[in-house]
């Protein structure tokens, strides 16, 4: 197990490399600089900007310059906080982002299994119907729809939650974001949990269990439960990453200091340390997740352990 | 047959889940104000680049840091110049020589004293090619500034000198009538020097900064939050009536609506063009629109064909644009027509307005119509060319009304193309591919200098690469006069040129649009737009109960 691990994080520094070459490349190919602005500056200020961040050297130079910096952990200066370090930047916005990913996977794999239970159990019954139907409404309604509704009820109507981060110092600012992250994601695990348990709750080993007596709710507890849940751990990787980064709007809707909305505004201000020090963070948690996925599998499912 | 016994667990941990997001709640270094300390929530439309005053460049950034610094001169609530940190000043008989007397009380945020030196120390390193200011060109009057930004001269050159502990000299290479409204800018705020030295680069940041204004920077929550507290050591503190100030950042208009909504903001940056006229309907009494100092304009590229050399099409394209239909059915958030490249209301100054701002719109269309054909197209040949304007709706909605218009009247066929704001940025510059390109300018200062100066041959901002002797001889005339009458007749004679060679087509004014709370006491709208917290004030909620 830990030499698999070891390995696996070893063949991962190759992919990282190529994603800093790849993602270095795309954002110096972008069109216009970090410091246009509609009021051109006079070619001698240019020219002491462009030497102040080494813009003026030819991009290979550039390039060796960074990937240095990087070895060494240092993500380099932003040039859209011109005070504060890249690093500082996503060491102080990654927590909040991550906080409000984790709370929000954990709610939609809590709600999203019970409802796909439920919905497996009680097939092409209403409840089924009912279940299913507002699954497929939460996938389909973007997040930009439901968080300003959200908004609009809660905070603005109702005056019952703040409507921003800023609109209060407790728990409770973090309430209708991660409802609003979490709902698309309740969908999807509710649909997986009650295709993947209907086909396991037909198998032969269930039908075994039956014929030896045993009640729905014992087969599914100790029986269907543990290999229903494998598509949706193999679901869970991709989305804690999509929930991580996909989490943009959210923050920009409610105004929150996350990773998301700083990645925005450093690819719109062509912020090229910025965007390239988020993209590489970014490969980095999607790379260790998926890692931490396949190790899961392991221990849910013996099969895969023992290969 | 029981599955909901499975359910039981996580139901149980469902109802956990409060706890959990109760615990998370943020710790941050933000001290909480002392309840019931007045305390004002404003909004920024973008977060700033920085705070540090020689740094910074945006609008947002200047706008946090007119409450946080202060320069020799500052403006009072309605935007008048005012004395600031200066209490008086003289200047020499040839316009050359500025003497400012700093005032004794003047304090910085730890107590020491604000010194000239202090003032030598900023406006130095504004120049100094060190700092990569974008601001630095700004001073280009001070004697050898251009020499120093160009790195022909160390910093130490520059004309600014401390005489003694308060008194300041500002020596010019030309007679500058607006030299008292650039010294407001916040670029040209003083520096604390002994924290500057101490901190480099970062002494900018929350913790490290020292500043000279009303306020003191607490903290800077990047993409949230930028806190100010009262400075008590500034020499106006007695005047200043709210304790903390919060800069929320709020990028999405629907957003920062619905915060002033719920109670959150007092002050909005703008208002969703959405339901607009819903809002000025039911916030009436809340809503603030003003002209501001800033142009939305369509730029010729004077330097390819088809617009180059031929003046006669480009004023048949401008004449053709009905604005009144323009302001009114599609921006239709309180703009004004605009006739002139200089915006109303600027100091010391008339705007000329183009030639037929008198005609009625059939007899604009009738004239346009004839030099359309005076220059070679028609029906058979009709005009093409490319409209290109930054992504975003209010851009699109008018370059199709435009486009209709020119359709309509002349039978030109404008084809639009929208790029990113930095690619268009980047190929205005370039002026390969530009035709006609969408664009606007906002007044640094409150002077027609700053509208009529980029439009001179050797101007960086020059996009629409406008090159014409005479305007240049106008514009270096009226930099040689110390009479602002005479100058102003050089500028406007500047503008009157500029109008008449039909370089851009001035669309509208901008406007500002903001939402004041009604406990908001002491607003008042002015073309700068600037709204200083400490002339703000928070009184008693509306009888009416709304926050």
């Amino acid at each position: 197990m830990l030499r698999y691990t070891l390995r696996r994080l070893l063949g991962a520094i190759p992919t990282l490399f190529l994603v800093v070459v790849l993602a270095f490349l795309l954002v110096h190919a972008a069109p216009g600089g970090p410091f246009d602005a509609e009021r051109a500056l006079p070619a001698e200020i240019e020219a002491n900007i462009a030497a102040a961040y080494h813009l003026d050297e030819p991009l290979p130079m550039q390039f060796l310059r960074y990937v240095g910096g990087v070895v060494q952990g240092d993500f380099g200066p932003s040039y859209s906080y011109r005070d504060y370090t890249v690093s500082e930047l996503i060491g102080r916005s990654f927590p909040i982002s991550l906080r409000l990913g984790i709370l929000a996977m954990l709610l939609a794999t809590i709600v999203g299994v019970s409802l796909g239970i439920v919905a497996a159990l009680r097939r092409n019954s209403p409840l089924d119907t009912v279940v299913m139907g507002l699954a497929m409404t939460g996938i389909s309604i973007p997040v930009f729809v439901i968080a300003p509704v959200l908004v609009l009820l809660f905070a603005v109507k109702l005056q019952w939650l703040p409507a921003s981060w800023m609109g209060s110092e407790g728990g409770s600012r973090l309430l209708l974001p991660v409802v609003s992250l979490a709902l698309p994601q309740v969908a999807y695990v509710a649909r997986l949990t009650r295709a993947s348990l209907i086909e396991v709750l037909a198998s032969d080993f269930i039908r075994t269990a039956r014929a030896q007596g045993l009640g729905t709710a014992a087969i599914v507890r100790y029986h269907a439960l543990k290999p229903a849940m494998l598509p949706v751990l193999s679901y869970m990787g991709p989305a804690v990453a999509a929930v991580l980064t996909g989490s943009v709007v959210v923050e920009e809707i409610f105004g929150i200091p996350g990773l998301g909305q700083l990645f925005v505004r450093g690819s719109l201000n062509r912020d090229y340390t910025l965007v390239l020090g988020v993209v590489i963070f970014y490969a980095a948690l999607i790379v260790l997740l998926n890692l931490v996925v396949d190790l899961l599998y392991g221990a849910i499912d013996p099969r895969i352990r023992r290969r | 047959m029981k599955p909901f016994r499975l359910l039981l667990p996580i139901l149980v941990m469902l109802a956990a889940a409060p706890i959990v997001l109760q615990g998370c709640g943020d710790r941050g270094s933000r001290e909480e104000p002392p309840t019931g300390a007045p305390m004002l929530n404003r909004a920024l439309s973008t977060e700033p680049e920085s705070l540090d005053p020689q740094k910074s460049r945006s609008v947002q950034a200047a706008d946090v840091l007119r409450d946080i610094g202060e320069g020799l001169v500052t403006y009072s609530a309605s935007g008048e110049l005012v004395p600031g940190t200066a209490d008086s000043w003289e200047m020499s008989e040839d316009g050359l020589t500025y003497t400012f007397r700093i005032r004794p009380d003047a304090r910085w945020s730890n107590g020491d004293p604000v010194t000239a030196a202090d003032f030598v120390f900023g406006l130095r390193r504004l120049v100094d090619p060190a700092t990569a200011a974008f601001y630095a060109a700004e001073l280009g009057n001070v004697v050898n500034a251009e020499a120093i930004v160009a790195g022909e001269m160390p910093p130490e050159d520059l004309g600014v000198t401390a005489k003694d502990e308060r008194t300041l000299v500002i020596s010019l290479v030309r007679p500058t009538p607006y030299l008292l409204s650039l010294l407001t800018h916040p670029s040209t705020f003083p520096v604390h020097r002994e924290s500057a030295e101490l901190h480099g680069d970062a002494f900018a940041r929350a913790g490290n900064l020292i500043s000279n204004g009303a306020y003191e920077l607490v903290d800077w929550e990047q993409g949230a939050v930028i806190e100010l507290r009262r400075n008590e050591h500034y020499w106006n503190d007695a005047a200043t009536s709210i304790d903390v100030v919060r800069h929320h950042v709020v990028t999405q208009e629907m957003a920062e609506f619905n915060r002033y909504r719920a109670g959150e903001l007092h002050i909005t940056s703008t208002v969703p063009p959405e339901n607009f006229e819903q809002i000025r309907a039911d916030y009436a009494g809340e809503l603030h629109i003003y002209p501001t100092n800033g142009v939305y304009y369509y730029g010729f590229n004077m330097t390819r064909p088809p617009f180059a050399d031929n003046p006669e099409l480009r004023q048949a394209l401008s004449m053709a644009i009905d604005r009144e239909v323009l302001v009114e059915a599609i921006t239709g958030r309180g703009e004004a027509p605009a006739y002139s490249w200089v915006p109303p209301g600027i100091d010391n100054y008339d705007p000329v307005r183009l030639p037929y701002t008198e005609l009625s719109q059939q007899e604009r269309n009738a004239i346009a119509r004839n030099l359309y054909r005076k220059a070679g197209y028609g029906k058979d040949n009709p005009l093409r060319f490319e409209l290109r304007y930054n992504t975003s709706d209010t851009q699109q909605r008018i370059a199709l009304a435009v486009q209709a218009m020119w359709r309509k009247v002349l039978g030109a066929e404008a084809q639009l193309v929208n790029v990113e704001f930095r690619v268009l940025l980047d190929q205005m510059r370039e002026r390969e591919v530009t035709q006609v390109f969408r664009s606007s300018w906002f007044g640094d200062y409150n002077d027609a200098n700053t509208f009529l100066a980029i439009m001179q041959s050797d101007s960086a901002a020059n996009t629409p690469g406008y090159s014409n002797p005479e305007y240049d001889e106008l514009m270096k005339s009226a930099g040689a006069q110390l009479d602002l009458d005479r100058r102003r007749l050089y500028l406007e004679e500047a503008e009157r040129v500029l109008l008449a060679d039909h370089v851009v087509i001035p669309l509208y004014i901008y406007v500002s649009k903001h939402l004041v709370s009604p406990v908001v006491q002491g607003w008042q709208d002015n073309i700068l737009n600037y709204h200083y917290s400490q002339h703000l004030s928070l009184g008693d909620a509306e009888p009416d109960g709304r926050p």
